[in-house]
């Protein structure tokens, strides 16, 4: 029957070309604006690490001093020197990294080639697993050339394919700030969104294309980049930060099940009474483990108008299909006498809900597909904002496939009210009146 | 085939009830040509939507072709009303957006026929109503005559052991009016039963039996004196008094 409910439909539709217009044009626009914002809110909220998230953890602690605490107020969002390389040293989670952006001036040995500088993560060796940084060429370096300072270097596809043409360039020496590094892996297109492992350096940044060992970093005093507070006597003077009491480094730590996560906490605490102790910490420990997916709640990643305007969208949404329940209710209630008719001749009240759902769902399809239109227009609009995820705004196949299902979903909600109503006529009242 | 017993149909609101059908009672055998007579607002049509299963009944009982009808869902009552009966209506109540043959074919699809199965009897019906070559033609391309053959030809197409009508050539001119009759007295012969409202006494006349209605209810008419009074009132509107 559904062959059947599909041809009255298209009929029905035909019948009354502005009537129907109308219907899809409210849908399309509804659908349109929902799904344009939908897409954004989706592509920034993502997960940036799907099937890994949840065992990636960003620890923070309290080292400053007593001026100006507050029981209870966020610990610092970033370590200093010292906390970071005692917690990296600790290796109590599965996995764990130190880092901090930089610039590194990179001069190429190939003839016609002017320096240039290119963005920098000085991190530790356990960087690349951890967040699953896809290697097109070779490898990450290893905790003994992390230890030994070792001159080494991951670089991303896109500075390989600029100074080697996208060929293997393992074992290549790269000069960066006067210093030969050889090129130990090469990394895949790899851009996580939102550039969640240093939000310091722009949400939706692009990722880094030069990967250097922190502890080489600090020893060529490479020039690192992002924010950095600092309290008390502590100065930010580049020689000495290893000793300063200012936070400038990232750390992450992977912990691959809750009761690890929970003995990590407890151990961060004990870490704060015993730095405490030692009189580097003045405030009683404060500590926090929030995961990846929590660390983006907190730092609010997911800018605040968007989504108001996903709200705003879906609110246009709802008025859409308000007005598409009372072009529906007009539609079906002026095919009484045809209703009327069917029911004469043997349609129960159930098929004939059928087929006007499937005219709603006709209707949704093609509001659907016009929607998926403004919503591609609209999508387009955003890429060309000056905004630093504007470039991410795609309709990737889930948000397709959600599109259509709103659509259709949307329709037939709308369709429920007016395909009972007109079932719901007597149908002897309509033959007689004819 | 068809019996009502002490049948009511009440119309209620808030302050008043309305008796449409009061203590009814009648019996059609299979194969009877009834035709329900009765003046204007006497129940008539009432009593063929309830046959028809088109509507529900306050009191008594109906049982069609031997089956009680009152307790049945609205699922069966359409199966019965799409397998056992065939309707005719004085406006034909054609679809205008579906041509002859999709139009005769509405009761077939809602029986789960197979298509090759529909269009035999689609078109066997048609040439039955001399209308097999206006096949593609869509009704407001016919006559009222044609309609109301392509009408009989959908009611007809279900091979239903029950046709109702209703003043089902009151729409039509007296020649036209004339054919459908003579459709419908062949349709008998060849043994379909028919239960036919109308106010025309001709063509009661030309029905098997006549059934006649005053104030909802089934009158002997030698004895009552509402049927005598109702002659006495169309004999007046007959010679303009």
């Amino acid at each position: 029957m559904f062959g059947y409910y599909l041809d009255l439909a298209l009929r029905s539709l035909r019948r009354n070309k502005m009537l129907t217009a109308l219907m899809v044009v409210a849908i399309a626009l509804g659908i349109g604006a929902s799904m344009t914002t939908l897409t954004v809110l989706h592509v920034l909220s993502g997960d940036p690490l799907p099937g890994k998230s949840a065992t990636l953890f960003y620890p923070q602690l309290d080292p400053r001093d007593s001026d100006g605490y507050v029981p209870g107020k966020m610990p610092m969002e970033q370590v200093t020197w010292i906390d970071g390389m005692n917690l990296l040293k600790s290796k109590r989670g599965d996995r764990q990294a130190l880092m901090s952006g930089g610039d590194v001036p990179i001069q190429p040995d190939q003839s016609g080639m002017d320096p240039f500088f290119a963005d920098a993560r000085f991190t530790s060796a356990d960087f690349f697993p951890m967040f699953n940084a896809p290697f097109l060429y070779g490898r990450p370096w290893s905790e003994a050339e992390d230890n030994s300072k070792a001159r080494v270097v991951v670089i991303g596809r896109e500075l390989n394919a600029k100074l080697y043409g996208d060929k293997d360039s393992t074992g290549q020496v790269l000069r960066m700030q006067d210093t030969a590094f050889r090129i130990v892996g090469v990394l895949d297109d790899w851009r996580p969104n939102p550039h969640f492992y240093d939000l310091n350096m722009g949400n939706y940044s692009d990722s880094e294309q030069v990967f250097v060992p922190l502890s080489t970093s600090r020893d060529l005093r490479f020039e690192h980049n992002g924010s950095m507070n600092c309290w008390g006597k502590g100065g930010s003077d580049d020689d000495h930060l290893e000793t300063s009491t200012c936070v400038w480094l990232q750390f992450w730590v992977q912990l691959n099940s809750p009761a690890k996560a929970a003995a990590y906490e407890e151990y961060l605490t004990h870490y704060s009474q015993e730095q405490k102790a030692l009189g580097r910490f003045q405030r009683p420990p404060n500590v926090r483990l929030p995961s990846l997916m929590q660390w983006m709640d907190i730092n609010k990643v997911v800018p605040g108008d968007v989504r108001l305007q996903a709200f705003l969208a879906f609110g246009f949404l709802l008025v859409c299909l308000v007005n598409t329940v009372g072009l529906m209710l007009a539609k079906f209630m002026r095919r009484s006498a045809e209703l009327g008719v069917r029911r004469a001749l043997g349609a129960s009240r159930r098929a004939l809900f059928a087929q006007l759902l499937v005219e709603s769902g006709v209707i949704g399809l093609s509001g659907g597909l016009g929607g998926l239109l403004l919503a591609l227009l609209g999508l387009w609009l955003v890429r060309h904002q000056p905004s630093d995820y504007a470039q991410l705004a795609h309709l990737d196949a889930s948000m397709l496939l959600i599109t259509f299902l709103l659509a259709v979903g949307a329709t037939l909600l709308a369709g429920l009210l007016p395909a009972w109503r007109a079932c719901q006529i007597t149908p002897a009242l309509q033959l007689k009146s004819n | 085939m068809l019996k009502m017993t002490h049948l009511s149909k009440v119309y209620r609101t808030e302050v008043v009830e309305t008796y449409a059908l009061r203590d009814f009672n009648i019996d059609v055998k299979e194969g009877e040509f009834v035709a329900v007579t009765g003046p204007s607002g006497s129940g008539k049509t009432t009593f063929l939507t309830i046959a028809g299963l088109l509507e529900t009944f306050t009191g008594g009982e109906y049982h069609l072709d031997g089956v009680e009808v009152s307790h049945l869902n609205d699922n069966a009552r359409s199966k019965i009303r799409n397998e056992k009966i065939g309707f005719i209506f004085q406006a034909f109540n054609l679809i205008p957006d579906l041509n002859v043959f999709d139009n005769v074919e509405v009761p077939l699809r809602y029986r789960g026929m197979k298509a090759a199965e529909r269009k035999k009897r689609i078109m066997e019906s048609l040439e039955r109503v001399g209308l097999a070559s206006r096949a593609k033609h869509y009704p407001a391309e016919l006559s009222g005559g044609q309609q109301q053959r392509v009408a009989i030809a959908r009611a007809l197409a279900g091979s239903p052991r029950l046709l109702l009508a209703d003043e089902p050539t009151g729409n039509l001119d007296t020649q036209m009016a004339r054919s459908v009759m003579e459709l419908l007295e062949e349709i008998h012969r060849e043994g379909a039963t028919i239960v036919m409202v109308t106010h025309d006494p001709e063509l009661a006349a030309r029905a098997q039996r006549n059934v006649h209605v005053i104030d909802g209810q089934v009158v002997d008419l030698a004895e009552d004196p509402r049927f005598h009074a109702h002659v006495a009132q169309v004999a007046d509107a007959t010679h303009g008094r």
